[in-house]
């Protein structure tokens, strides 16, 4: 009955969101201001609908419907009950459901904004979102109903969530990538109705740059997650694995990242229009595409969603945004050209283009190593596997490109730099920059990968301190502010760029955690009995005890005690474990001890014979990783300070602008 | 209004024509591959009526058929041909083995039906231990590099392809089989066409 | 005629000491490979059957079939080289990391490449067209490449300093 209604409610908004599309276009053909405030009030109708029936279902959920065959797929009795709830985006139905229902939220958060300067963006605003979201319905409608019985009698228990995804981080980690993949559409939509209306200024631009900005934000967040996920579930020591469903996550993020740059450069210059629009159809794509990897089948991948029905029509989707977003960028394409000037190659204009081609390089490899089994496959009949030592050889000296990049960028001038005064503003923080690697090979590094980015690192740091030092330095000397004063306030009031900064750092903090495990990582496996010891990287890890027992929840729990030593220092115990679910799923949890300098990563091995006398361990020593995830809460600050809302400027500083460009390039105030 | 002042935006002209080209040229390829590889993807294994590429399965060492030992699909016709993939490490598999085998006895004498066994990425000691274990006697051996399975696009192991006499592919058994009955029901179909 | 044989001598000694130093050491790596032994090269190799998963971490029962049988290959003295090739022949080329080089495969190394070659170039090209002298834009006045967007005077200056620094 309940569940009839939430089915009920989703083809009611299916079909809202169809009228949506029909009347804002017929509306928009028939000049009819009415009948396009019909769409957008029909649009916001979506979003509260959504909320009643993703509300349904997580009822269902809670109460253990178990004639649901969603219900019964991804919950039982035993699962407590934030993971019933969470259970909603646990499967393929209830996340495209839970993915329309942000989607809705996005869209309808949009049409709420004040549009006096842009009426003629909202009726194709609506149209593209609207489009979007109606195919996700569509999908869920026609072939992934989360609210569909199971056919027969009503089982008494579900079988319950995949242990491998009740976790912490599989459970923001979905919702995270889904918000960034979701609120690219908005950047998008404008975009679409820029190029329709042919109005091919920089104003849908400066409108969705926030949406960019927190889209941006909740991808990289979710890729983090989801590598933070792997890294404590999977139990093979490492975080990332260029899957091809990692792959897919990654690719928005790919192109999304030199978006947010090559935007600058539009704003300030009124350049790069074609670039722009091109960087955002292909995210939008990305998006889909990756998610149609992801659910289709196509690519056999550890994370795949089990093949289902929707793959046509998630190809027919993408056939169709694909060709009309082309097409309408070759018709626009003589009204998006723009003088374009530079007076240098090294301006910063010209380096923010070298960062896109570094960044598309990453994505052309990514997406070739991708898509290749499939033509292989085609051509040949033969599988091959694309795998990481592939991508990591392919993409290592583009990212080290991107972060040279990062340590030059802040130091050249829009519009014109030269050697001699890019070298001068440089020379300094590189001499800084230059003790680390030799800090580094005094004590013995000696991989050149390492060195280098460290190096790297080490620019990158401090030339982006060096740039806040400078600003605050410049702002307490000509207002009698204090240091501190003067960097709070001038950051404060110059968001974005200073934003940008803290990012660039969380970046390179990152890199130090990607290029310790990396290049450093060392693991050894070895059977030993209790009492006996490993030895890895300094550490001696002793095997206490062992024990086996099966816990209240049914799952048979394997558990070890090791204590760790260095030199001769006590430094705790560690229980690394193994759970067998009642119906036989394995759920691997490693002893992990996590320090600022290395982490130490036990894996009580499950598929070999445990016993006391007996028992397989695998250590990883993994070199620097936290940095990973310390640069993620920088990471998120930065971010914050960048997107956070403040009060609309734009007619403000386009005055200001104005009065500033009369100084022309005599530019001091 | 507008960001941009209007005399930064150059002469209008089009994208040149052999970019355009080559554009669509790359989105349509990019289109058709996909879509194929969804369609592979949703027939999932050869269905009933395909072709058959030939194939020759080299055997186990103790294995023959007819006194010889790589087996070519196509010195078959006329016969009725049953090729049963598995694997030692497959559970399911355990539970048809010996119907199989009993299959294979009671058609043996007539020597209208060949059952060939294919071995799928195995290793051999395990493989030859699983042979033993369910005492299977027709033709097996080891799917070298994956081909032949690659070639039915098999879907897991086990499965059971029926071939009549002139080669055409007939019935398809995905997952193992619950009797010697249900093999038997098969292939006597197939024997009366 | 002493001092050559026993330079001979000498060399002799040597030659036979180091033929079984290499011995010794091939063999003590033959009998009893450990985990480690196997997993460096299990590392490199895919699981045929489960996607995407290198044998050293694989859980599934076939997985402890090839690693045994890794192990086993080691014990009998094969080489890295000959048990990858091994691999290949019994399970096709899916179980390498990286598609072998040859025919149709060459085609994932060259691709990434050539675009990304063929992007620099269109960028310089680009960059080349729209590179004009400073003198000229200034005269262009409004529009140009002056700190037109920046709101902050500090930024501002900020941003003069890098232009103008001799």
């Amino acid at each position: 009955m309940l569940a009839d209604f939430g089915y009920g409610v989703l083809v009611i908004t299916f079909l809202i969101s169809l009228y949506s599309i029909v009347i804002a276009i017929y509306g928009e053909f028939k000049k009819s201001a009415v009948m396009v405030e019909s769409a957008r009030r029909a649009m916001l109708l979506t979003w509260p609908l959504l909320t009643l029936s993703a509300l349904t279902l997580v009822y269902l959920l809670v109460n253990n419907h178990y004639e649901l065959e969603y219900v019964w797929a991804v919950t039982n009795r035993s699962m407590p009950l934030y993971l019933k709830i969470t259970a909603l985006w646990g499967g393929q139905a209830g996340s495209l459901l839970f993915w329309s229902w942000l989607l809705a939220a996005f869209t309808s958060a949009v049409t709420l904004r004040k549009w006096d300067r842009d009426r003629e963006f909202l009726p194709w605003v609506i149209v593209v979102s609207s489009v979007t979201l109606a195919f996700f319905l569509a999908m869920i409608v026609f072939f992934e109903n989360p609210f569909a019985k199971i056919l027969g009698p009503v089982p008494v228990d579900g079988r319950g969530l995949n242990p491998l995804l009740r976790h912490p981080g599989m459970i923001i980690h979905p919702p995270m990538l889904y918000l960034g993949f979701v609120s690219f559409v908005i950047p998008y939509a404008f975009a679409m109705a820029a190029l329709i209306t042919g109005r091919t200024d920089d104003r849908w631009i400066r409108i969705t740059r926030r949406w960019t900005l927190w889209a941006w934000m909740f991808l990289s967040l979710g890729l983090v997650l989801g590598a933070r996920w792997a890294y404590d579930v999977l139990g093979w020591g490492g975080y990332w694995g260029w899957d091809p469903v990692e792959i897919a996550a990654l690719m928005p993020w790919l192109v999304g990242t030199p978006f947010l740059h090559t935007v600058m450069i539009e704003e300030k210059r009124g350049m790069l229009k074609q670039l722009n629009m091109f960087l955002i159809i292909l995210t939008y794509d990305l998006v889909i595409f990756g998610t149609f990897l992801t659910r289709s089948g196509v690519l056999s991948s550890v994370h795949a969603f089990a093949e289902s029905a929707i793959g046509p029509m998630f190809f027919g989707f993408i056939g169709l945004t694909l060709i009309t977003s082309v097409a309408l960028v070759i018709y626009r394409w003589g009204d998006l050209k723009s003088e374009n000037s530079l007076h240098s190659l090294l301006s910063r204009e010209a380096l923010f283009l070298l960062a896109a081609l570094l960044f598309l390089g990453i994505l052309v490899i990514s997406f070739w190593g991708t898509i290749f089994p499939l033509i292989s496959e085609l051509f040949t009949g033969q599988k091959v596997t694309v795998g990481p030592p592939f991508y990591e050889r392919a993409t290592t000296p583009l990212w080290g490109g991107l972060m040279l990049l990062m340590g030059i960028a802040p130091l050249s001038a829009w519009g014109h730099s030269t050697i001699k005064t890019l070298g001068r503003a440089i020379w300094k923080p590189s001499i800084v920059a230059l003790i680390v690697p030799i800090a580094a090979y005094a004590g013995g590094i000696r991989q050149t990968v390492a060195l280098i980015g460290f190096t790297l690192v080490a620019l990158v740091i401090t030339v982006t301190l060096y740039e806040f030092w400078r600003g605050a330095r410049a702002r307490s000397r000509k207002s009698d502010e204090n240091f501190v004063t003067a960097l709070l306030r001038l950051a404060g009031r110059n968001r974005r760029r200073y934003g940008g900064y803290i990012i660039h750092i969380s970046m390179v903090l990152m890199a130090i955690g990607i290029l310790g495990i990396e290049i450093f990582q060392t693991e050894t496996q070895k059977n030993i009995a209790v009492g006996d010891e490993i030895n890895l990287a300094g550490y001696t890890i002793h095997y206490d005890s062992l024990a086996q027992f099966r816990n209240q929840d049914g799952r048979y729990v394997t558990r070890a005690v090791m204590s760790i030593s260095k030199n001769g220092r006590d430094m705790g115990e560690l229980y690394p474990r193994f759970d067998i679910y009642p119906d036989g799923q394995p759920m691997t949890i490693p002893g992990v001890r996590s320090t600022l300098v290395d982490d130490l990563y036990i894996v009580l091995v499950n598929w070999e014979q445990v016993g006391p006398q007996s028992t397989p361990f695998k250590i990883y020593h993994n070199p620097l990783v936290k940095w990973v995830w310390i640069g993620t809460y920088l990471f998120v600050f930065g971010v914050l300070v960048a997107a956070w809302p403040e009060k609309e400027r734009e007619y403000a500083s386009a005055r200001s602008r104005r009065k500033k460009a009369a100084y022309g390039t005599s530019g001091a105030d | 209004m507008t960001e941009n002042t209007p005399e930064t935006t150059a002469p209008k002209r089009d994208m040149p024509l052999w970019v355009q080209i080559i554009v669509w040229v790359a989105l349509i390829a990019l289109l058709v591959i996909l879509g194929i590889g969804l369609m592979r993807n949703q027939q999932g294994t050869v269905q009933a009526g395909d072709r058959i590429y030939d194939f020759s399965l080299t055997l186990f060492d103790d294995y023959t058929y007819e006194g010889k030992s790589p087996v070519t699909l196509s010195d078959l016709r006329g016969k009725i041909v049953v090729i049963n993939f598995w694997a030692s490490w497959c559970t399911t598999c355990k539970q048809e083995a010996a119907e199989l085998e009993a299959a294979w006895q009671y058609y043996q004498p007539g020597g209208e039906v060949v059952f060939l066994g294919v071995d799928y990425v195995d290793t051999e000691p395990e493989a030859l231990a699983y042979l033993e274990e369910f005492g299977i006697t027709y033709p097996n051996g080891p799917d070298m590099g994956t081909r032949i399975s690659q070639a039915f696009r098999i879907q897991g192991v086990p499965e059971t392809y029926f071939l009549d006499r002139e080669g055409v592919l007939q019935y398809v058994q995905i997952g193992p089989f619950t009797s010697i009955d249900q093999i038997q029901s098969i292939v006597d179909s197939l024997l009366a066409e | 005629m002493k001092q050559r044989l026993w330079f001979i001598f000498i060399v002799l000694v040597l030659t036979i000491s180091t033929v079984i130093l290499t011995v010794s050491v091939v063999s003590a790596q033959g009998p009893t490979p450990t985990a480690d032994d196997v997993n460096a090269i299990a590392k490199q190799l895919y699981c045929p059957v489960c996607e995407n998963t290198p044998l050293d971490v694989c859980e599934t029962q076939a997985c402890a079939q090839w690693r045994e049988l890794i192990r086993q290959q080691l014990a009998d003295g094969w080489t890295e080289e000959q048990i990858k090739q091994y691999f290949v022949d019994n399970y096709g080329a899916r179980v390498l990391s990286e598609p072998p080089r040859t025919g149709l495969n060459w085609l994932v190394y060259l691709v990434p490449p050539v675009i990304i070659l063929a992007g620099a170039v269109i960028l310089f090209r680009a960059l080349r067209a729209w590179n004009k002298p400073a003198a000229v834009e200034t005269e262009a006045g409004p529009g140009s490449a002056s700190e037109a967007d920046e709101s902050d005077e500090y930024i501002a200056r900020l941003e003069e300093e890098l232009r103008t620094r001799d």
